[in-house]
């Protein structure tokens, strides 16, 4: 059967999802060919939100760039400024304080948390469930107090900078990040309780959107994607930065590889965020918040490379420089183009409402995709 | 309450006349109009950015726009009365965003949100996809700065646009006014 699909004949629809569609979570267009309500083929148009990061990080300087990659995955911004902080920092040599390392572990597990719980919310209203969005935003507005009252943004926080981070902790921050805590264990067996055991949406998860081990490594699946079909991907374990290599925490591992293992990868990493929080908040050193930096940067000519586990997965940050103020040449590997190219693969053969749910467990941020 | 304090709790255009045991509304159709229909602006759910998580965060459980009267928002143009422009507008989006507002029933009203809808913000420089400002692809009535804004400062455009709608201005008379503040 699986021979015959993937050409397109006779009798074959060709439906446009997007670029305006609510089910894509921005601006995605893809032409799928349906035999029936059977899906043949799925083809991603990119491009609807190419805002030419790339080319425009070549004329800012190593201090600048930063703030467009908030803009990038703006769902993980903390983790993007962290990756280009790292790179700069690596390519300089500076030595991080350590209290500016425990506030960028915290700050990323608390982007992190944020991150999936608009994942939750948004994919349960692709599949009909209303509730789940106001309840995640009113838990995500929590983090965004947090936030807003130490980086000065809700959302696009440009708060780490090369050497460190950009300012001083709020005075409240601690208490009210262990409130949080508090809520937020509550409010996970609520969300548990709400809809993992529901029987519409277990049947409408389990056993869809099946991705092998080594489909996964094949496309590059990476994230909490990679994770769910039993692929060791965690790059907080991997290859530790900060200070990643002195806490303890699990990777969440799945085996079968469909979108419930998916949506359990995700919620478990929610507690698991819990839990390294838990482990900082009340160990953050006295100390500098930045270290000492020249005021021009310039990193010393040759190539870069730094990765960073995302909400999403693997980012990573590919600098060329030729010396100069301003990196020649700059990449960024995103986890959402990777996470979308399975999307064809994955997709085939089922029925179109399990495309709405194997396209929301992908938890793809588009202008991620298109940079 | 008396009948006199509900209708001006509810700012409706119109006197009471008592008229012995009934009480009669004097008012104009246009006002009446102007007056519903501003109190009943269903956005379209199109965001193509960053700032569509803040206007998420508008119609989510704390800021709640429902509550002044932007209800719910659609995902068809047929059903929408404004379009909120949520986000950077590239070229390749430009025909599509164009398109979508071409489909909306009249009338309709666009609101820019954010510093990439006003005017391509910080895609402003050095950029060769971006459009630099949606007010070149479709008119806008009012503008929201930020990056993003605020769900406040959201909100405060949207009632500035209901203000301008009650006020009986057309739409050429919003966009001439769109910079002067409520």
């Amino acid at each position: 059967m699986f021979e015959e699909i993937g050409t397109t004949e006779e009798g074959d629809l060709l439906i446009n999802v997007g670029p305006q569609h609510p089910a894509t979570h921005g601006v995605l267009h893809l032409v799928l060919t349906l035999n029936g309500e059977i899906i043949k083929k799925v083809e991603p148009h990119l491009g609807y939100i190419h805002r030419s990061i790339e080319k425009m990080c070549e004329s800012l300087s190593y201090r600048q760039f930063i703030y467009v990659t908030s803009r990038m995955d703006y769902l993980s911004a903390h983790i993007n400024n962290h990756a280009c902080a790292l790179i700069v920092e690596k390519g300089l040599n500076v030595e991080v304080p350590q209290r500016a390392q425990y506030i960028r572990v915290i700050m990323d597990e608390l982007t992190r948390i944020a991150s999936h719980e608009l994942w939750w919310s948004a994919m349960s209203m692709d599949l009909g469930a209303f509730t789940p969005y106001f309840l995640a935003f009113r838990e995500r507005e929590k983090i965004n107090e947090i936030m807003e009252e130490t980086c000065g943004a809700r959302l696009t926080m440009n708060y780490m900078v090369p050497g460190g981070v950009m300012a001083e902790l709020h005075p409240d921050f601690q208490k009210r990040v262990k409130a949080f805590i508090v809520d937020f264990k509550k409010t996970l067996h609520e969300y548990q309780e709400l809809i993992t055991g529901n029987i519409i949406f277990q049947n409408r998860m389990k056993g869809v959107g099946y991705i092998s081990k080594e489909d996964a490594i094949s496309y590059g699946c990476t994230g909490p994607v990679a994770r769910a079909s039993g692929l060791k991907s965690d790059i907080r374990k991997i290859a530790p930065y900060d200070v990643y290599d002195k806490i303890e925490f699990d990777e969440i591992l799945e085996t079968d590889g469909d979108c419930f293992a998916r949506y359990q990868v995700r919620i478990n990493e929610m507690s698991q965020s819990i839990r390294i929080i838990e482990q900082l908040i009340d160990n953050i050193p006295e100390g500098d918040f930045q270290a000492k930096t020249k005021a021009v940067l310039k990193l010393p000519k040759g190539e870069f490379y730094q990765r960073v586990e995302t909400a999403r997965g693997e980012l990573g940050v590919y600098i060329v420089s030729e010396g100069a103020a301003q990196p020649y040449r700059i990449k960024f590997r995103s986890p959402g183009f990777s996470n979308l190219s399975v999307l064809d693969h994955m997709v085939r053969g089922y029925k179109i409402g399990d495309f709405i749910a194997a396209m929301g467990t992908l938890d793809l941020v588009i202008p991620d995709i298109d940079r | 309450m008396d009948v006199n304090d509900k209708i001006q709790a509810l700012d409706f255009p119109g006197e009471i006349h008592n008229a012995g045991s009934t009480n009669i509304v004097v008012s104009t159709l246009d006002d009446v109009i102007n007056w519903a229909r501003s109190n009943s602006l269903w956005p379209l759910s199109f965001a193509t950015s960053c700032c569509g998580i803040e206007f998420m965060h508008t119609a989510a459980a704390k800021y709640d726009f429902s509550r002044f009267g932007f209800e719910v928002a659609r995902a068809s143009p047929r059903q929408a009365d404004m379009i909120i422009i949520a986000g950077t507008i590239v070229n390749k989006m430009a025909p599509v965003l164009k398109r979508l507002y071409d489909q909306m029933a009249d009338p309709k009203y666009v609101v820019a949100m954010g510093a990439c809808a006003i005017s391509g913000g910080p895609f402003f420089y050095n950029t060769y996809s971006v459009v630099k400002g949606a007010d070149h692809v479709i008119p806008v009535d009012v503008y929201v700065p930020g990056c993003p804004p605020r769900p406040e400062a959201l909100l405060h455009g949207l009632i500035s646009l209901q203000g301008k709608i009650k006020a009986g201005l057309t739409r050429d008379q919003i966009r001439s006014s769109a910079f002067v503040s409520q």
